[in-house]
């Protein structure tokens, strides 16, 4: 445990900075550790964390933004198709993926590259998709980390039927057993898939963490035209607890987080957990937020930022100096520069790969029409046939 | 590879084609560092910096703020190893070298050495997500050319299997089954394309997957029978050539007429009737005319009798001579006939009016229309004259055509198209007899005009040229 940490237990509501109704934060923006925090219905949350393990996470985000930086910067170099940028979702994205365990399973949107890191996975991955050398189709099973979704809200049903297997299979209800999260956005909750996910995990009891991470903005479409209550009370209707969390405190998202994957993995349930967050950049970089959100309220979020609260925190309790903080910075860049390398050295796909992985064991019919495609690639100028 | 890097602008944005430089945040000389924002760049989607893709030091700067720059073409060059001297001469190599390196970009790979010309901007440029992408002009990479040393080969007959290299068939052509049985393939866009411009599906073999029909395929056999015996896969490419085009700015009297028409068109629903009539008898009345000594001094010509007869059956139905007020509410009906004349001038066509022409007499009427004619093709109408028509009419037979279908001149409810007089074998006293025979073409707007109205109106028209003398005695 952290020296000097205070012990006192808060209620549930979280800071000055919480929005109507409160939320669970055990860090706060000025990077003061409030210890526990107990909700409403008696659960009490908090993190046990050795000095290592909170360098650890104040790593972890520091590189999850450093290569985010360097992946928006190929994509304006045009290195990349497009990038969805994570930034300002870091502490939603490394509390909740490091509150993983090695067997659960994750079904991401398109911009959980944060989850993705802290599933240990090198972070390449899904650079063939944005730059358009494959079509993001890694081996889901074997990283525990299903395919990027780029259809909004339609992973959360993968994860639902995902979860109603491992049920089947006997993988749940003890506490060694298998859990699944399915991430999505304030803007997902209003498709149908949503919440078809969500009748279905409430009524079959699926072993799942709904995590939405509320970042206020469905592209252009703000918060309030998507919902009229906060987003985790809607988990009250379809009969499963919910509960909102500071999305900008990576305590709370781990302890949140792990406490919801204990409890499906044990058996209990589903939970809904809306992480409060805000995207600090565009939708993608497609987009330009310009457009639609005023310059005072990114400043009032860059106030809550989630990396520095954490150094704050590091540094009041003198578990890091200056030496480890430009050792992460220094660290991170060479990861990143590195990701540059290897993002720039990816070859070229032959077209006629796409035929590969249409049927597990071929097919006449994609057999004559990889034939026709590679007689037809043959009849252009340096095709090299 | 070279020190000095081209930088191109990539496509920001998912199927941008161009973008604005808004602003240089380096120069000339500049020591930049890996991912340090050089520019920025607005496109239709946003307004973005651009971060350096190598550092070194600036040579050059290829466009000024404020220019919009093509997708793909150099922006920057940056000299990456600048701690390494002057830089040599350029070779002819380097020089290669450097117009490679760009490859990097957003050019589709396999397009750098030999770009072929771009298509003309025939292809539809669907996108996913976003807004505001323009159409792109499509570039393709060439394909394999006729060997020479082919050509004097025998031609293979079309039976044989094997390869022949004479023709390069794209096989897309060659999956196609030749003898299609069953529903003709076609998406649903095609096929209504198809209906849209009346070319039967069934008869059209389809280019695409599996047979299919194309909108290419679609348009061709609207533009009629293809060019004989075109070999696959030589398909003439349409060329286009920019200076076989006049383009000519729309302005003055052009620009006017092309508003009145449109504003016309689309808030006065028209209506056109026909009536064709036998004017043998007002042809010989003008001879009469052109005989008095009192005409004497005057051109005479079946305008004016048409002019007549129109004023005669506007005073018989005065609803024709009205407008419509969509401002009030209110159909406003003149007992005033402001009568225009269409004129065909250098400068485009005018309709100057002959005010209350209704007033006056023949004599007057015909000195009336020869002064508006005059002073038309002197091209010195003045405004005056050309403001406050209530209804018009149009001599298209001057230039031998039979009819036509006007449009109203905006505020008028009816217009008159005379066509061409012609001798003609037509019924007369139960026998065929060579007549002088013309067609009416009366349209009106239908908002005040009904049916019947317009039809006793033309009619009426009709009923004076047929026998001008017997309808003045019986209506005035």
């Amino acid at each position: 445990m952290a020296k000097g940490k205070a012990a006192a237990t808060r209620p549930s509501g979280g800071g000055s900075d919480a929005p109507a109704g409160g939320f669970v934060q055990l860090l706060t923006p000025d990077g003061d550790h409030v210890g526990s925090v107990t909700t409403a219905d008696g659960t009490t949350y908090s993190v046990d964390f050795t000095d290592e393990e909170y360098r650890g996470l104040y790593r972890d985000l520091v590189t999850v933004r450093r290569l985010d930086a360097e992946a928006t910067a190929l994509q304006r170099q045009g290195e990349l198709g497009l990038w969805a940028s994570l930034l300002g979702q870091e502490a939603a994205q490394v509390g909740s993926g490091r509150a993983l365990r090695t067997q659960d399973m994750a079904f991401p949107t398109y911009r959980e590259h944060g989850v993705l890191y802290c599933r240990g996975i090198d972070p390449i991955m899904p650079f063939g998709l944005f730059r358009g050398v494959d079509q993001g189709g890694w081996d889901a099973n074997e990283h525990k980390f299903n395919s990027y979704t780029i259809v909004i809200g339609s992973q959360t049903l993968h994860a639902t039927g995902y979860a109603m297997g491992i049920t089947m299979d006997g993988k749940t209800g003890s506490a060694d057993g298998e859990a699944v999260i399915a991430y999505f956005g304030d803007g997902a909750t209003s498709q149908g898939e949503v919440n078809e996910s969500f009748v279905w995990a409430g009524v079959f009891n699926a072993p799942m963490v709904f995590f939405c991470q509320n970042n206020q903005y469905a592209i252009s479409e703000p918060l309030e035209r998507q919902t009229r209550i906060p987003l985790y009370r809607r988990a009250l209707g379809y009969g499963f607890p919910g509960i909102r969390i500071d999305g900008n405190d990576v305590l709370a998202s781990y302890a949140v987080t792990r406490a919801a994957l204990d409890n499906a993995r044990n058996g209990q349930g589903p939970t809904l957990i809306e992480a409060y967050t805000y995207r600090m950049g565009a939708h993608t970089s497609s987009d330009d937020p310009t457009r639609y959100r005023i310059a005072s309220e990114v400043e009032s979020w860059k106030a809550k930022d989630p990396i520095s609260r954490v150094r704050a925190f590091l540094t009041k309790q003198q578990l890091a100096d200056d030496d480890f903080f430009g050792e992460v910075d220094e660290s991170a860049r060479k990861l990143a520069l590195d990701l540059r390398e290897r993002v720039l050295a990816m070859p070229d796909p032959q077209p006629v790969t796409m035929f590969d992985h249409v049927y597990p064991n071929g097919s006449p019919e994609i057999d004559e029409q990889r034939a026709a495609f590679t007689e037809y690639h043959a009849s252009f100028e340096g095709s090299g046939h | 590879m070279s020190r000095i890097k081209e930088f191109n602008l990539p496509d920001l944005g998912e199927g941008l084609t161009e973008g604005e430089i808004l602003a240089w945040l380096v120069k000339v000389g500049d020591t930049i560092e890996l991912n340090q924002p050089i520019v920025e760049v607005e496109t239709a989607k946003a307004a973005v910096e651009i971060p350096a893709k190598w550092g070194g030091v600036v040579t050059k700067i290829f466009h000024e703020a404020g220019t919009t720059v093509e997708v793909g073409s150099p922006i920057i060059s940056i000299d990456t190893d600048p701690g390494a001297g002057d830089l040599p001469e350029p070779s002819a190599e380097s020089l290669a070298a450097v117009t490679i390196a760009p490859s990097e970009g957003a050019i589709e790979p396999g397009m750098v050495g030999s770009p072929a010309p771009a298509a003309p901007g025939l292809g539809r440029t669907p996108v996913l997500v976003g807004y505001g992408v323009r159409e792109a002009s499509v570039k393709r990479r060439p394909r394999v050319s006729t060997p020479a040393a082919a050509a004097s080969v025998a031609p293979v007959p079309a039976a044989s299997a094997a390869p022949a290299p004479a023709s390069v068939v794209p096989p897309a052509a060659q999956t196609v089954a030749p003898a299609r049985s069953g529903p003709v393939l076609a998406k649903p866009p095609v096929r209504k394309l198809a209906r849209d411009l009346g070319v039967d599906l069934a008869t059209i073999t389809g280019t695409g997957p599996l047979g299919s029909v194309t909108r290419d395929d679609v348009h061709k056999a609207a533009e009629g029978p293809s060019k004989p015996a075109v070999v696959a896969g030589a398909r003439p490419v349409p060329v286009f050539d920019a200076s076989r085009e006049q383009r000519i700015p729309v302005k003055g009297v052009r620009k006017l007429t092309a508003e009145n028409m449109v504003a016309s068109a689309f808030t006065a629903p028209h209506v056109t009737e026909f009536l064709t009539v036998d004017v043998t008898r007002s042809m010989k009345a003008l001879e009469k005319l052109k005989a008095r000594r009192d005409f004497a001094d005057l051109r005479v010509s079946p305008l004016l009798l048409v002019a007549k007869a129109v004023l005669l059956a506007v005073k018989r139905y005065p609803m024709v001579n009205s407008s419509w007020s969509a401002g009030t509410n209110e159909i406003v009906i003149k007992d005033h006939v402001n009568l225009g004349i269409a004129a065909a001038t250098e400068r485009g066509l005018i309709v100057p009016n002959i005010k209350d022409a209704g007033r006056l007499s023949l004599r007057e009427l015909a000195e009336s229309l020869n002064e508006l004619i005059r002073v038309a093709r002197s091209g010195k109408t003045p405004p005056a004259d050309m403001a406050h028509g209530t209804l018009s009419i149009t001599n298209v037979g001057v230039f031998g055509v039979d009819t036509g279908t006007p449009i109203l001149p905006p505020g008028e409810s009816a217009i008159l198209a005379f066509g061409a007089i012609r001798p003609t074998p037509w019924v007369h006293k139960g026998k065929i007899k060579v007549r002088q025979v013309t067609t009416l073409g009366l349209s009106f707007d239908h908002r005040i005009i009904d049916g019947e109205l317009g039809s006793k109106f033309l009619r009426d028209i009709g009923e004076f040229l047929t026998d001008p003398e017997a309808a003045l005695l019986a209506w005035t």
